[in-house]
Parts: structure tokens; C-alpha cells; sequence
């Protein structure tokens, strides 16, 4: 496959993503009562280019498969069979299908045939027909069955390839009808794709046409007698005819070889021509097609073809692809070079500060034209900043349908009639962010249908509609994505949930808990509230890896539950994976970014602030509340506990549950956008640290995850992530 | 990329081998010359928080967050403050760069892979389970450092 | 003389494929995505040949043939019908629709090229 095509074949399979998700879309919409035609048409359409375009690429089983759905598509459309709610499942499962196998086939593979089986068996059912007799159309072999009507044919092949080799010869007749012309068919060029094959002679029977007041256009009157001598077969010839079959009188005969004595005694069946076609009449003039005129006066025997092509084709061909008409104002571009591009912004907004600051140490920021030209330039980086991280975004439409597929599969796993409601599908974010969002989101919406919704017969007993609801819904609330997952379920049965975090020893028996703590539980590593583990959620998963997937992203989740309405997780998001507002404070020696997301407000600490509460666990004043303390330098291993916390800087930090917590600091330098530069690729994660970023003065920063540093700083990590942890056996290399 | 495969087992190679040379304290030890990047000076390294004791922390290698194991504290042999004269040798190790801050490289040597021999089992000397061949070149023992062992991957740092 | 040729066609696989044959056949094309666009293009053009999908949005094949016959300038231009099925009922309703003739998709480069040199010269 030449480059070219192998860049097409790209784009098709991603033409077929968003084909399946107009065809999501239509199913939906015909879920949801629609029953226009257009409705029907588009997703008959998305079917029908897939189909189309995987025949371009002998995609074979992708086309098998597009078209058997098709056919039962195309019976809907022409209204003879009905979208009942089982035929509907029937295309949300075929539209599943088609997406596995669009998948396969773009990584060169194929589905089982077992996992095709019963869906083509249900659409053969559908229509009541046989899917084999389905596939093959045999119009599609016209040109062949017109050449079985002369069974003397495939004789002489035979002996032609005995006899001396010659070129078969054909006389052909030809007389257009008026409805040829008006068809915006040429006979002329007819003629030369003929004489484009071998030797033509050609003539032109003018005997009939009348003087020109006479003329009527809409009578047959020119005949053109062709002797052709070529080798390219007479399915060739028949083809150049193709169109304008029905349009005129045809006949197309083989011809006895001049000089060879061998075939002219085999051919019985065929019908020599007649002397009258054979020999030109008196009032028949030959003409070059070439000549725009057909019945020109020269008499001049037509010669072989010259090249059809201009010389110049190839060059014509680079014009010819600028000339072409651009559907639409898209480029698809690689997405590596984006990338490469976010990096150099990246690096871009570090130089600019850099500058900045070597503009500041030396004295020259008072020079207002040096000031005012840094402003801009500070201005157009985070402009061409913002550009380039909206390349990068994407809606979060294909991620949602994704999880309309997961609701009907774990539905039909679990025996529930459940209906998924989505809202916010344009909401845009970050690729990546898309990407590693789908398999936290995949399990919560299984959870929400396993767990979350009860059966059917409980929700009739509590007066519920026996179909369950789950909604999924995107939305941009101050800078950052929130993505909700809810059902009207049960809500968080939190008597069980807390016997079962005390029979696992997560927490204390009989501690006094908060609701909240007590939802909270669900995310701590090894808790599954299932009592018998079920095929769906089951899986030794629990909601712990969700958190920690969301978190990885500078992600947060939080619950809140209404007991017997229902369950809500919303997730916070960044727009972004490549910058970060946050506040640079200094620890000990060390430089550090807290996101400014974190953090609710900073306040310096007076004498007598601070109150111990326990041996390691001091508390502050904050309003009305105590907030616990917590020294960012003793946390980090950087420097000892200090002495007093009089006049310390301290940052307050809110969790999405509520929780707070005082982190303190011994200074904040500077509040600014940063750009992330993740550590776990090239070091592995560190506790309570989210990424890390340049500075001005080319030093590394580390970036807090003030809520995993929290979270973990209870006492409980401390002794897990102790220092020098290192075990001997990690180091011994047989 | 194989060349971060040749120092494991470098008596495997035919011909020539090429080993970059350096001081470790006292002592000398060596890399393949094909895993190494880039030898740059040292810079202050911002401290990774409940990172192994050997990890000095990351510096910024060009943009990109480079780790740096102090080699004589992973070795455990005495170890000195790094001054403006240690070297950071950035290494490619199974795809992945890392930095390791020596007193100083020395050479450039040359050896015919036959000159290299399996060292002597001494299981005791924690800084052996790091060395993958020894070689003697003017009288001075050549250690050939077992990079992979050197280097922890990332779930073992990981808490 | 190089042939301008004008493909609508909803797929945009299928108008790359299109514009990568006739490029290679040294042909300068002209795409739309649908009947409606079609007609837009070819008020700016004066193509030798169309090639038209059947089945899209907006104004489908068969609306943008009758629109394009409806126009003086275009009554006889040659229009090429692109589609996968290949029934003899199709063809009878892409002549009566005022088509030229037809190409079976998934389509044969070669034979495509071949069949615009035979209407469009």
C-alpha cells in the first residue's frame, strides 16, 4: 500500500469513530421516541461508509458484518420492518460490534466468528432472511453474465491459444439513441476509449441523416461500424458500453482472424457479419473520433492510439491535489507533533520567566519600556500558551458514549433495566485527560448499575420506576472539569459500610464517624462493598484504584449520598495536564509549588495560635474551627519539627469533602502558572507529590498533592513511606 | 535500543568494548560507553521527599526532569559532599535517562571483550553486587558497572 | 487537457480516495461533502465531470443530479454515480435521475479513471 493510501486508511478508521458516534447518537435519538427518516438515514448512512470505505481496504469481515446491518437498516428506512425496543437493542449491540470490529481492523485483526455469529443470526432474523443469500449481489457481475450469451467464446480462447498468435479482431455496430446524448453520454469518446484498445477502423453511417431543417434531434440516425483489433477482451469492450446499455443498439461480435485459417471453421455459432456491415457502403465515410466532428469528409484509416495522458500528467497531479476544494476548515495533524509543540510552549513560558527574572536581579524592571515589552511578552506566551493546550482538547462526547455501551452491557449482566442520561458531552478537556479518564469512569458506571441501583423488585417496593437512572454529566465550574456520575439508587447503605471497614480492620470498632468519613471509606484500598463479589465490580478493584487513577491526573473525587435517592461521585478535573496555577513557597532550602486550587486562603500564625492535641498532632484556630497542623518540612523529611510556630506562614487547604488542614511554610515567594513536568516516567511516584516544574532559575520545583500529602500525613503513611526503605533484596542481580 | 543491554553482561560482546572510566572515591569503575549520554557538571539537585538515601533528587537536564543517584552512596563507600568538580554521567537504561554523580571521569579505554572476566564471588562487599565484569589495565582493577543493578526502577521507589 | 472533475461524497475517506486517484490520473478535482455543498462548488467551477454519492445528508445524489440538469449550463454535463449498491434497480433510478453512469464502490481506481475518460474524454 503506497504512503498515501496508508495515510487514508488512517483517516478512515477515524472517520469510522465519529460515524459511530453519529450512529450512537441516532440510536439514542431513536430510543428516545425519534422515528423521521433523517433520523433512520444517519445512522444507515454511518453504517453505509463504514462498509463502503472498509471495501477500499479488504476489510473483509468489517464489510460482511456493516452489511448485514445495512440490509436491515435499509429495511427500516423503507419501512417494512419496525424499531421495537428489541430490534433497537439488537443495533445498540451491532453498533458495539461495529466498533470492535472497526478496532480489530485497524490493528489488522478479526473478531471470532463466534462473536459475530449470533448477532448476524438475530439480523438475519430480523428481516427474515438468510444472511448468505445477502452477500452476494450478483449485479455486481454483469459484465460476466452478458458473456456467458456467447458460449463460442471460451471455444476459441481455447484455440486461439493453439493456433499462431493473433490479435482477436471484434465488429462492433453501434447507434446511439436520442436518450444516449441526454444522458450527458459522448459517443465520441466512446469511440476513442475503443480505439485507446488496439487497432480501430471506424466508420460512420451518415446515408440517414436529413438535411438540417429537417433534423430531429430526437431520432436515432448515426450508426457507427467499429472493426477493432485488440487483445483486451471482450468484457472490456462491453464495458466501455456500460453506461449507455439500453441507450442503443448494440451488437459486439468476434470476428474471424484475417490470414488464419484455424479459428474461422470453429466459430458455427457465432453469426458472421453481415456483408453489409463488413463493407462499407458507398454513402459511409471512416472518421477519426478524435475529431470533434463525426462525419468528417476524410476519408483516413484510423491509426493506434496515442497516449491518452499529457505528458505533464504528474505535475498536473500536484496541481491538481491544491486545487482541490477543502470540504471543510480541519487539519487532522499527527498528534506527536502537538505534542512537541506543547513542549516547546512549555519551554517557551519557562524562558519567558527566566527572563523575567534575570531582567529583575539586574535592576533593569524599572525601565518602563523594558517593563512594558516584558508585560507583553509574558501576555503573548500565555496567549500562545492557551492556544496551543485548546489543540489538545477534545469533547468528551466519545468518552461518554463509550460508557452508554458499558450501562447496556452491565445492565443485560446483571438484569436490570437501567437508562443512562448524559449531559455536557461538549464540554472539552484535555486528550490525555479523555483517554486515562476511561477506565476510572468505566468502573463507576458499573459500580453505579451493580451497586448503586437496586434490583428491579426493590425499586418497585419503594415505589421507584423499575428502570434505573444514571446520569453522567460534564460541565466547567471555575477552571477546572467536573465530571458527575449519580444514580437513583439505594444510596450508601453506611451502617453496613462501616461494619464491613471494622470486620476488615480499616477502622476502629464503634469510632464516632461523620457520614461523609464513613462514605469516604469506600475509596480506602481493599474495601468492596459487595457481600458476594459480582461479575461486574467484583473484580478486586475497588474504588481506591479509581481515586488513585483520578488523582494521577490532578484529578479529585468526592461523594455525597442521599439514603434511598441515590448516589453521586463528582470528579474535578484540570483543563489541562501541561500547566498548573500555583503558589511557590519555600521549605528549608527548598523551593515548592502548592496548586493554587488547594489552597483556601494563607494566614500567618500569632503566639498561642497552635495547640497541641496529641503527641504528634497540633491544631490551629481557624474561625470557628480547629484545623489540624501540619509542618510542610518535618512532613517532606526536609528540615526537623521547629521549636514554635509563632509567625508561621501557613497555608490552609481544602479538601472537596470539607476537611482542612494548615499547612505550614516559611515563605511564599511568588504565585504563578507553571508548567508540569511529570516525575513519573523518569523517577515513579513520589508520596504527596504531584509532578514537577522548572523555574525561573532553571532549579527544579516539586509540585505538592497537598490532599495525598493529607491524606497520607495522618500518621498511618509515615511509617509505610519511611525513608531507606529500600529492601536489600531489590539490589542482589543473580 | 540495545546499547542499554551491553553492560550486563559485556563478556557476551565480541570484539572491542569501549568503557568510560571514572573515580568513585577511591576506586575506579567504568560503563559502556554506549549507554552513556552525556557527561555534564554537577548542579544542586532539588530533594525528592521519602526517595532512597542514594537518590540525591532531580536536576533539569534541558527541560527534562533527570534523576541523580550519587554512585558512591549506592555503592556505599564514603561519601563526600558533591563540590563544582563532580560530574553528572547521564545514562540510558532501559529507556530511561538517569544521572550518576561521580568525583570525576578519567578515560576513555579500550579492551577486547576476552580481557574482561566475571567478578570474584565476594557477596559480603555490598559495592560487588553492582559490578558486572573487572578487568586489569597498567595494574589498576577496572570494575564494569552492572547498570540495570544501579539504577532502581521505578516500583521501587515508588511507596 | 486534464479533465476537472467535481466528487461529492459524505465520506471523507471515500473523497480522499477520490481525490488521490484522479490527482494520480492527473486530473484536478473539486470535493463537497453532500448534494447541497455540491452545488455550492459548481457554481465557482466549470468541472468536465461529477462524480456523486447517493446516499448523504442534506441533499442526497439523486437531488443534486435534478438540481445540476435544472441548471442550462450543466444539462449535459457527464455525472457519474458512486454508490455500493449495484443493483439493476439502481441503475434505472440513477439514469432516470439523469446520471451518466455509475461506479460500484469500493471502486476500482483504474476503472474509474477509465469510465471518466468515457464521458468526459
Amino acid at each position: 500500500m503506497s504512503d498515501a493510501m496508508q495515510e487514508i486508511r488512517a483517516s478512515f478508521f477515524v472517520e469510522c469513530e465519529e460515524l459511530l458516534e453519529s450512529l450512537q447518537d441516532g440510536l439514542q435519538a431513536m430510543q428516545d421516541g425519534a422515528t423521521d427518516t433523517e433520523t433512520v438515514n444517519i445512522v444507515f448512512r454511518a453504517v453505509h461508509s463504514i462498509k463502503g470505505g472498509a471495501g477500499a481496504f479488504g476489510l473483509d469481515q468489517l464489510v460482511m458484518f456493516a452489511h448485514s446491518f445495512e440490509t436491515v437498516m435499509d429495511e427500516l428506512r423503507a419501512g417494512r420492518i419496525t424499531a421495537d425496543d428489541n430490534l433497537l437493542a439488537l443495533f445498540f449491540q451491532c453498533g458495539d460490534l461495529l466498533l470492535d470490529l472497526v478496532r480489530a481492523a485497524r490493528d489488522d485483526t478479526e473478531l471470532s466468528e463466534d462473536q459475530l455469529a449470533p448477532v448476524l443470526k438475530q439480523l438475519g432474523e430480523a428481516v427474515d432472511l438468510e444472511p448468505e443469500d445477502e452477500e452476494v449481489d450478483p449485479a455486481e457481475f454483469t459484465p460476466m453474465a452478458l458473456s456467458l450469451d456467447l458460449p463460442g467464446l471460451d471455444d476459441m480462447a481455447d484455440l486461439a491459444e493453439v493456433g499462431p498468435p493473433a490479435t482477436p479482431r471484434y465488429h462492433i455496430r453501434f447507434s446511439p439513441q436520442h436518450d444516449l446524448y441526454t444522458s450527458g453520454n459522448e459517443p465520441l469518446f466512446l469511440l476513442r476509449a475503443l480505439r485507446d484498445f488496439g487497432q480501430a477502423q471506424i466508420t460512420c453511417v451518415v446515408g440517414d441523416v436529413p438535411l438540417i431543417d429537417k433534423y430531429d434531434q430526437a431520432q436515432n440516425l448515426l450508426t457507427w461500424n467499429i472493426e477493432l483489433e485488440s487483445d483486451v477482451g471482450e468484457d472490456m469492450i462491453r464495458e466501455v458500453f456500460d453506461f449507455v446499455d439500453g441507450l442503443c443498439k448494440l451488437s459486439i461480435e468476434p470476428m474471424p482472424q484475417t490470414g488464419t485459417d484455424v479459428l474461422a471453421p470453429t466459430l458455427p455459432d457465432l453469426d458472421p457479419p453481415s456483408a453489409e456491415d463488413a463493407l462499407p457502403p458507398l454513402d459511409t465515410a471512416p472518421v477519426d473520433p478524435a475529431e470533434p466532428d463525426p462525419p468528417a469528409p476524410e476519408a483516413e484509416t484510423t491509426e493506434p492510439a496515442p497516449p491518452s495522458k499529457p505528458a505533464s500528467a504528474t505535475t498536473e497531479s500536484g496541481k491538481s491535489g491544491g486545487n482541490s476544494t477543502a470540504p471543510k476548515p480541519t487539519v487532522r495533524v499527527d498528534l506527536e507533533r502537538i505534542d512537541r509543540l506543547v513542549n516547546l510552549v512549555g519551554e517557551l513560558v519557562i524562558n519567558q520567566s527566566m527572563l523575567s527574572q534575570s531582567v529583575a536581579l539586574s535592576g533593569l524592571s524599572g525601565n518602563s519600556q523594558i517593563a512594558a515589552g516584558l508585560d507583553e511578552f509574558q501576555q503573548l506566551t500565555r496567549d500562545i500558551q492557551d492556544s496551543v493546550m485548546m489543540i489538545r482538547a477534545q469533547p468528551v462526547k466519545s468518552l461518554f458514549q463509550r460508557m452508554a455501551r458499558i450501562v447496556r452491557e452491565s445492565a443485560s449482566d446483571v438484569g436490570k433495566t437501567v437508562r443512562l442520561r448524559t449531559e455536557g458531552e461538549s464540554t472539552e478537556i484535555d486528550k490525555t485527560v479523555i483517554e486515562r479518564l476511561a477506565d476510572p469512569l468505566t468502573h463507576m458506571i458499573r459500580n453505579a448499575v451493580d451497586h448503586g441501583l437496586e434490583s428491579t423488585e426493590k425499586r418497585l417496593e419503594a415505589g421507584k420506576p423499575a428502570e434505573g437512572r444514571v446520569n453522567l454529566t460534564a460541565s466547567h465550574r471555575s477552571g477546572r472539569v467536573v465530571i458527575e456520575v449519580s444514580d437513583d439508587g439505594g444510596g450508601i447503605n453506611r451502617p453496613k459500610v462501616k461494619s464491613i471497614a471494622e470486620e476488615k480492620g480499616l477502622i476502629p470498632p464503634d469510632q464516632t464517624m461523620s457520614d461523609s468519613d464513613i462514605d469516604n471509606l469506600l475509596f480506602m484500598p481493599g474495601f468492596s462493598t459487595a457481600s458476594e463479589i459480582s461479575n461486574l465490580s467484583g473484580r478486586g478493584v475497588g474504588m481506591d484504584v479509581v481515586k488513585n487513577a483520578i488523582s494521577s491526573l490532578g484529578g479529585r473525587i468526592t461523594i455525597v449520598s442521599d439514603p434511598g435517592k441515590g448516589t453521586t461521585f463528582s470528579i474535578s478535573l484540570p483543563l489541562t495536564l501541561a500547566v498548573l496555577d500555583g503558589m511557590v513557597v519555600r521549605v528549608g532550602t527548598e523551593t515548592l509549588v502548592v496548586p493554587l486550587s488547594a489552597i483556601s486562603e494563607t494566614l500567618s500564625l500569632r503566639a498561642g495560635d497552635s495547640r497541641t492535641l496529641g503527641p504528634n498532632t497540633q491544631v490551629v484556630p481557624v474561625r470557628d474551627s480547629f484545623v489540624p497542623l501540619i509542618d510542610l518540612g518535618t512532613e517532606l523529611g526536609y528540615i526537623a519539627p521547629r521549636e514554635s510556630y509563632e509567625g508561621a506562614i501557613v497555608l490552609l487547604i481544602s479538601q472537596e469533602n470539607g476537611d482542612r488542614a494548615a499547612m505550614v511554610v516559611d515563605a511564599i515567594e511568588d504565585q504563578r502558572q507553571v508548567v508540569i513536568k511529570g516525575l513519573q516516567d523518569s523517577y515513579g511516584h513520589v508520596p504527596g507529590v504531584a509532578a514537577a516544574t522548572i523555574l525561573g532559575d532553571g532549579q527544579i520545583a516539586l509540585i505538592l498533592d497537598p490532599i495525598d500529602l493529607l491524606t497520607n500525613a495522618s500518621g498511618r503513611s509515615r511509617t509505610e513511606t519511611a525513608p531507606s526503605a529500600e529492601p536489600e533484596t531489590a539490589e542482589v542481580h543473580p | 535500543m540495545t546499547s542499554s543491554d551491553a553492560p550486563k553482561d559485556p563478556t557476551t560482546e565480541n570484539g572491542e568494548l569501549e568503557l568510560l572510566s571514572f573515580r568513585v572515591g577511591e576506586s575506579e569503575y567504568s560503563v559502556d560507553i554506549m549507554s552513556v549520554r552525556e557527561i555534564r557538571g554537577w548542579t544542586r539537585a532539588t530533594s525528592l521527599p521519602h526517595a532512597p538515601h542514594y537518590v540525591r533528587g532531580v536536576i533539569n537536564l534541558r527541560g527534562a526532569v533527570l534523576p541523580v543517584i550519587d554512585l558512591a552512596l549506592r555503592l556505599g563507600l564514603d561519601v563526600t559532599e558533591p563540590t563544582e568538580r563532580n560530574v553528572i554521567i547521564v545514562i540510558d537504561v532501559d529507556g530511561r535517562s538517569i544521572g550518576l554523580r561521580v568525583d570525576a571521569v578519567s578515560d576513555i579505554l579500550s579492551f577486547a571483550s576476552t580481557d574482561l572476566q566475571p567478578p570474584p564471588d565476594m557477596a559480603a562487599d555490598r559495592s560487588h553486587a553492582f559490578v558486572s565484569a573487572l578487568t586489569i589495565l597498567d595494574g589498576r582493577m577496572i570494575r564494569i558497572l552492572d547498570l540495570a543493578a544501579v539504577v532502581p526502577d521505578t516500583h521501587d521507589v515508588a511507596a | 487537457m486534464s479533465l476537472e472533475i467535481l466528487a461529492v461524497d459524505d465520506s471523507r475517506t471515500m473523497r480522499d480516495m477520490l481525490r488521490l486517484t484522479l490527482a494520480d490520473a492527473g486530473m484536478t478535482t473539486h470535493l463537497a461533502e453532500d448534494g447541497e455543498h455540491g452545488l455550492e462548488v459548481l457554481s465557482g467551477i466549470t468541472p468536465d465531470a461529477i462524480i456523486t454519492d447517493i446516499n448523504m445528508p442534506r441533499m442526497d445524489g439523486f437531488g443534486f443530479i435534478n438540481a445540476v440538469r435544472a441548471q442550462e449550463g450543466y444539462r449535459n454535463v457527464p455525472i457519474l454515480v458512486l454508490t455500493t449498491e449495484s443493483s439493476a434497480d439502481l441503475k434505472t433510478r440513477a439514469r432516470e435521475a439523469g446520471a451518466t453512469g455509475w461506479i460500484v464502490k469500493p471502486f476500482d481506481p483504474e476503472k474509474l479513471v477509465r469510465a471518466l475518460h468515457m464521458v468526459a474524454g
